[in-house]
């Protein structure tokens, strides 16, 4: 469970930590909390995962990685677990996700790969496929990017 | 912009290890033989630049409550801006991109509870009069990395 006072803190995290000396006390005063209280409910939230990473979000497309395709696989039962942890090892590939198959959607098998051009990463999906012994997968290049924000939440009440 | 490798090293820590302490960025400073005023200034740049596009807490959507779905329509191309006008309009749709697929635009979708992904879904079929549309909600996830080494980059 997540009490009000986490879902005060995410509100205020999730708009930025800001560059001042103290920042935290700066937060804790906005939610009149104190600076000590502040940074034991963050770190708590961090043991139990709510918060995932403190820390920076970076714009990939400025460090060379240019290039990113959703490389979606065709595979059932157990073998999914199988290429979903063999995926998983390649440095390559920041997300694997096994998803429903709905409305005649086969490949469940879902990897983001990240390379410095498209053939790279077709390269990459290339030894993904050796590796694992699928064939049948597709490579979907984003075209455009048509809306990209970070999730803003507890926005109501 | 360029970086220095002290840029480099500072983004790399922060991307995982950002210290939630009293004086976060002097302990950054003091890890990486600088000072506070210098750390502050390359994060101000940077954010400036773009190149960290938020400092903050990432968080996992499921454990605050929240459920997620991926989902994907065929889209005729020369509907392609009205349909992304009506999809983008929802706060929780975050990442909408468009794929060289029959399926042909992707949008990922979080709200506070079950319910209301399925009434979002039937609205968007409803509002754009287009119906074929799945949604793939995760089932098992096996990674999920943010972070990328800049050391050698």
């Amino acid at each position: 469970m997540i009490s009000s006072l986490e879902k005060a803190i995410v509100r205020v995290l999730q708009e930025g930590l800001p560059l001042v000396s103290r920042p935290f006390q700066f937060i804790a005063e906005i939610l009149n909390i104190t600076e000590d209280d502040l940074i034991e409910a963050i770190r708590d939230m961090q043991s139990r995962g709510l918060i995932r990473r403190f820390g920076a979000a970076v714009k990939h497309q400025d460090l060379g990685y240019t290039a990113n395709a959703m490389v979606v696989w065709k595979v059932a039962g157990e073998s999914a677990i199988t290429a979903g942890e063999l995926f998983s090892s390649f440095p390559e590939v920041s997300h694997c996700y096994q998803r429903e198959n709905s409305g005649g959607w086969q490949h469940s098998l879902f990897t983001m790969v990240h390379g410095k051009t498209d053939e790279e990463c077709h390269q990459i999906a290339r030894s993904m496929s050796k590796a694992s012994g699928l064939t049948d997968y597709l490579v979907l290049f984003s075209t455009e990017e048509l809306k990209k924000e970070s999730m803003k939440y507890f926005t109501e009440g | 912009m360029e970086l220095d490798s002290l840029d480099r090293d500072l983004l790399n820590i922060i991307q995982s290890d950002f210290p939630v302490t009293k004086e976060p960025y002097k302990d950054l400073a003091n890890s990486l033989g600088t000072t506070e005023e210098d750390i502050l200034a390359r994060l101000e740049r940077m954010t400036e630049n773009n190149i960290i596009r938020r400092l903050g807490g990432i968080f996992d959507s499921r454990k605050l409550g929240y459920t997620g779905t991926l989902c994907a329509i065929k889209v005729p191309a020369d509907r392609i801006g009205q349909v992304a006008g009506i999809i983008n309009a929802y706060p929780g749709i975050t990442h909408n991109y468009l794929r060289n697929h029959e399926y042909n635009m992707w949008f990922t979708l979080l709200t506070p509870d079950k319910k209301e992904i399925e009434r979002i879904i039937a609205e968007i079929k409803m509002k754009t009069g287009l119906h074929q549309l799945i949604s793939l909600p995760a089932v098992k996830l096996f990674k999920i990395r943010v972070n990328f080494d800049l050391t050698e980059g």
